[in-house]
């Protein structure tokens, strides 16, 4: 077990340093801040000076290995907008976007899988069709119309919830006060929908191919009440590839926190990214990438170590 | 339901391919377009009203449409084209090609396939060009992996090794023999793909990151109705809205039905 | 003395797309205590869903149709979903074909095992219910007991699975074992031992034993009674030795000379001409006829069932 963990640990490490390569290649191809720090009229030489001062001079593998050797201390450079630690500022506001990813995930697992379920037992039934329509109809809008009609609908409209904002309560405070939720509801139902839709289908297909299964009927024959069947025998055989993939898409839905925070304007990292690409902000673009980067491939790791406990076929004992 | 869906499809299709003749106005030439026509609601000669510009969203849906369909598509098949290809090679000829083409998967497949395409698009800039080749690069690692699979296991069977001993050229196995009797689960996986490539592209430009703003895709349209929403125009963004879920739904629904239809798993 | 299981006009049918599959259609026949009785037949003659069909294991498009099924005088198919679930496991207890696929993968042998018991009030507390287990597992002769308790499936070979299904099955003592070739999936080397096995252990604890296979061998080394089934109904019953030895029914004396015995030499294998008909395209009549070599114009009307000595045949010429 412990090697297999070195040899996961080893593989992460090697995923992140080949990110941080890519990464930091793009931005240097990308574009030259240094035009839109300084006013039109500046003389070249302040052009050259300023430039120099960033160390944007210096050849690409120079500038790499400063940036890896600064990166493993800590420090990812320096904000050209924000007069901080491009790190910083990054993991000021990542809190909040946990806060949201986590809600938007919770929300989606405690949904999806029970529906999901539901939804597999008696496939042709009414209620079946119409959950099975109502994910098919999830997986087919873009996150970002839902937060729009969503707002329409609860803030604009009937004025029930806020429409923009998050409360001021604090890390991870959003869960635990009833104002903190009235902000949060509305951005996290946004980014469940897609993984809720998901989550369903697949337990759905999953306990569909497993209720068919041998074993499932020798338990029925040995006088097991169906409850217990579909709950302790059908259930673990469905979710172990289902964790899987909520570990992935744990992933995608920071991704699209992206998205979601551009629209009600909750104070995360999302809003940050696109205004740091468009102001070129590099060493910021490149300490959020790298940071997510680190969440991603740790997740991964989880996933993958929490799968061996999961799953007694791929135990390394 | 799923025939209805590719009903839907087919029409929208259509729909986007004619938009030329079918829409009521053309919505690029700046010359049709009267300023005092702005903000007009759904109603004639307007059907779902005008935008900022006095542009008859009915014809910019339409000719969104289109966009969305050609990038959806266009990335889809070169996606499919990419993975498969390097699949292809990386399960037939094995290390050290393989190693290095896995490795590139694995990294790639660490991050999200939204931040991937997006981080191309911000370095890149807009353009449709563009945005085809990033969602492409995006997602071909899905192909890859699952050609690659087929490959490994159609390898040692017979037919191959039947055409080996006629002296058939590796690159002519690849093709000819191998290559059609793997497209079957990788046409599964572009069904599933090519709804997530229209959303991708909706989404990116949503974002301003996406199409260019002389060819709007669907994404586009709505980001321009998302700004003077809560002004009250709803309009401009709920009915590219409604379309683009339309198209999704339905081919989605298409999918769904081929999906249940090919999967061998669940007959007994 | 009533029999332990009787079987009256069993139908369990099939609706399907293509039409009705009458897997089962009108099979009767009965077992005492202590017995070991065999269903034989070819693959599709509708023997495993006759199985099945005795504790209504027969999922949809499926359907027992009508019938009676009495165990120790009550009827089966008119039991309510608790007297039904009372009866699986306890005095009813399956082994199914496959032994890779029986068990439940991420579910350790110990967990199944103690379910059997949990679930119908036995094995009181973790010691009790773990020296049954252990017990069990001893009597099907599976080395190192309590390790393999602990363990999960994957890490069992078929043959020890199987065992692991056979001790599971009679964790409660059932009065009747249903097996649907139960060794088929194995080993030939090891089909023998747990045929035996099986054998030994439904004398050791007075069980019958309904045997379900296509093997005559089988049969013949096993069972006490015999019932021969073709596309859906029996076509002969009787006593093992009535059965093999003196065969009535002409499709039971082609399977019978289908057998190649090991100490003859023969220039070719008997085959029975033919191949069983589609459920869904029976003939009319008698299902055997366009196969039958004394097949006659009198075929063309479903042959009663006949009783000649203690034994039923259904066929014309079997007088």
């Amino acid at each position: 077990m412990p090697i297999y963990l070195a040899n996961r640990v080893f593989h992460a490490l090697l995923v992140l340093l080949a990110v941080s390569f890519i990464v930091f290649f793009i931005m240097y191809k990308a574009g030259d801040p240094v035009e839109l720090l300084l006013p039109p009229d500046a003389t070249q030489k302040q052009v050259e000076d300023l430039r120099a001062h960033l160390g944007l001079d210096r050849p690409f593998h120079v500038q790499y290995a400063a940036f890896l050797r600064n990166a493993l201390g800590g420090d990812v450079g320096r904000s050209y907008i924000y007069n901080q630690s491009a790190l910083e500022v990054v993991l000021e506001r990542l809190p909040a976007t946990l806060e949201l990813a986590s809600a938007a995930m919770i929300l989606a697992v405690a949904l999806g899988i029970p529906l999901g379920m539901l939804a597999s037992l008696r496939p042709r039934s009414w209620s079946s069709r119409f959950i099975m329509f109502f994910s098919l109809a999830g997986i087919s809008v873009p996150t970002f119309w839902t937060g729009m009609i969503l707002i329409l609908v609860f803030a604009v409209q009937t004025g029930l919830l806020p429409s923009s904002g998050r409360a001021d309560v604090g890390l991870f405070g959003s869960f635990f006060t009833l104002q903190g939720l009235r902000y949060l509801i509305l951005p996290a139902a946004t980014l469940c929908l897609f993984q809720l839709a998901l989550v369903l289908r697949l337990t759905r297909s999953g306990m569909m191919e497993v209720l068919l299964q041998d074993y499932i009927k020798l338990a029925r024959a040995k006088g097991l009440p169906e409850r217990a069947v579909l709950m302790v025998h059908a259930l673990k055989n469905t979710l172990i590839p289902v964790i899987t993939i909520i570990g992935i898409q744990f992933g995608e839905l920071i991704a699209y926190t992206i998205v979601t925070e551009t629209i009600f304007a909750w104070p995360g990292t999302g809003k940050l990214i696109i205004d740091s690409i468009q102001n070129l902000d590099r060493p910021v673009v490149l300490a959020y990438l790298m940071t997510v980067a680190v969440i991603f491939v740790g997740i991964n790791l989880v996933v993958d170590v929490v799968y061996t406990f999961v799953d007694p076929r791929v135990r390394v004992h | 339901m799923a025939v209805a869906g590719s009903a839907v499809l087919a029409m929208m299709i259509l729909a986007s391919v004619l938009a030329g003749w079918i829409a009521p106005q053309d919505p690029y030439d700046l010359a049709v377009l009267r300023l005092e026509d702005s903000f007009k609601p759904p109603g004639p000669p307007f059907l779902l009203g005008a935008d900022s510009q006095g542009r008859d969203i009915f014809s910019a849906i339409l000719y969104g449409l289109r966009v969305s369909l050609f990038v959806g598509l266009a990335s889809t098949v070169l996606s499919l084209f990419m993975g498969v290809l390097a699949g292809l090679a990386s399960g037939y000829f094995g290390r050290p090609l393989d190693t290095l083409v896995m490795r590139v998967a694995d990294v790639q497949l660490s991050l999200p396939v939204f931040l991937i395409a997006l981080v191309i698009m911000a370095v890149w800039g807009q353009g449709v060009l563009n945005i085809i080749v990033a969602i492409s690069v995006a997602n071909w690692v899905y192909y890859a992996r699952t050609a690659r699979g087929m490959v490994l296991a159609e390898k040692e069977r017979d037919y191959v090794q039947a055409a080996r001993a006629e002296g058939q050229s590796a690159l002519s196995v690849m093709f000819t023999e191998i290559a059609p009797n793997i497209m079957a689960p990788v046409i599964v996986i572009a069904t599933v793909r090519i709804a997530n490539a229209i959303l991708l592209e909706a989404t990116l430009s949503f974002l301003g990151l996406g199409v260019p703003i002389t060819r709007p895709s669907l994404g586009s349209l709505i980001s321009r109705g998302y700004e003077v929403l809560f002004s009250g125009y709803w309009w401009m963004s709920v009915f590219p809205g409604v379309a683009l879920m339309v198209l999704v739904l339905s081919i989605n629904l298409m999918g769904d039905r081929l999906r249940d239809v090919l999967n061998p798993r669940l007959k007994r | 003395m009533s029999a332990l299981l009787e079987v009256s006009d069993l139908r369990t049918w099939f609706r399907t797309r293509g039409g009705v599959v009458k897997a089962v259609d009108g099979v009767s026949f009965s077992i005492g205590g202590g017995e070991i009785f065999g269903l034989v037949g070819e693959s599709g003659a509708g023997k495993s869903i006759t199985g099945f069909s005795l504790v209504r294991l027969i999922d949809p498009p499926g359907r027992v149709e009508s019938g009676r099924v009495l165990f120790d005088g009550r009827d089966v198919l008119a039991m309510g979903p608790r007297e039904l679930r009372e009866l699986r496991g306890d005095r009813v207890a399956m082994i199914f074909q496959d032994p890779q696929t029986s068990l439940n993968p991420v579910l350790g042998v110990r967990r199944q095992m103690a379910e059997a018991l949990a679930y119908h009030g036995r094995g009181g507390g973790r010691r009790e219910t773990e020296r049954l287990c252990r017990e069990a597992l001893e009597e099907v002769r599976i080395p190192a007991p309590a390790e393999r308790l602990r363990s999960y499936p994957h890490q069992l070979s078929g043959g020890m699975k199987q065992r692991v299904v056979i001790a599971m099955a009679l964790l409660n003592h059932p009065a009747l074992l249903v097996a649907d070739e139960p060794t088929t999936a194995l080993d030939v080397t090891i089909q023998a031992q747990v045929l035996l096995l099986m054998k030994r252990l439904c004398r050791d604890h007075g069980s019958s034993l309904l045997l379900v296979t296509h093997d005559i061998g089988v049969v013949s080394q096993m069972c006490d009674r015999v019932a021969v089934m073709y596309a859906g109904r029996i076509v002969e019953q009787g006593s093992r030795d009535q059965v093999l030895f003196d065969p009535l029914h002409p499709y039971t004396k082609g399977l019978i000379q289908c057998l190649p015995g090991l100490n003859e030499s023969r220039a070719r294998l008997y085959q029975i001409p033919g191949v069983m008909p589609s459920l869904l395209d029976l003939p009319q009549g008698c299902h055997f006829r366009d196969r039958c070599p004394l097949a006659g114009e009198d075929c063309r009307t479903y042959p009663e069932e006949l009783e000649i000595d203690g034994r039923r045949v259904s066929c014309h010429r079997a007088k």
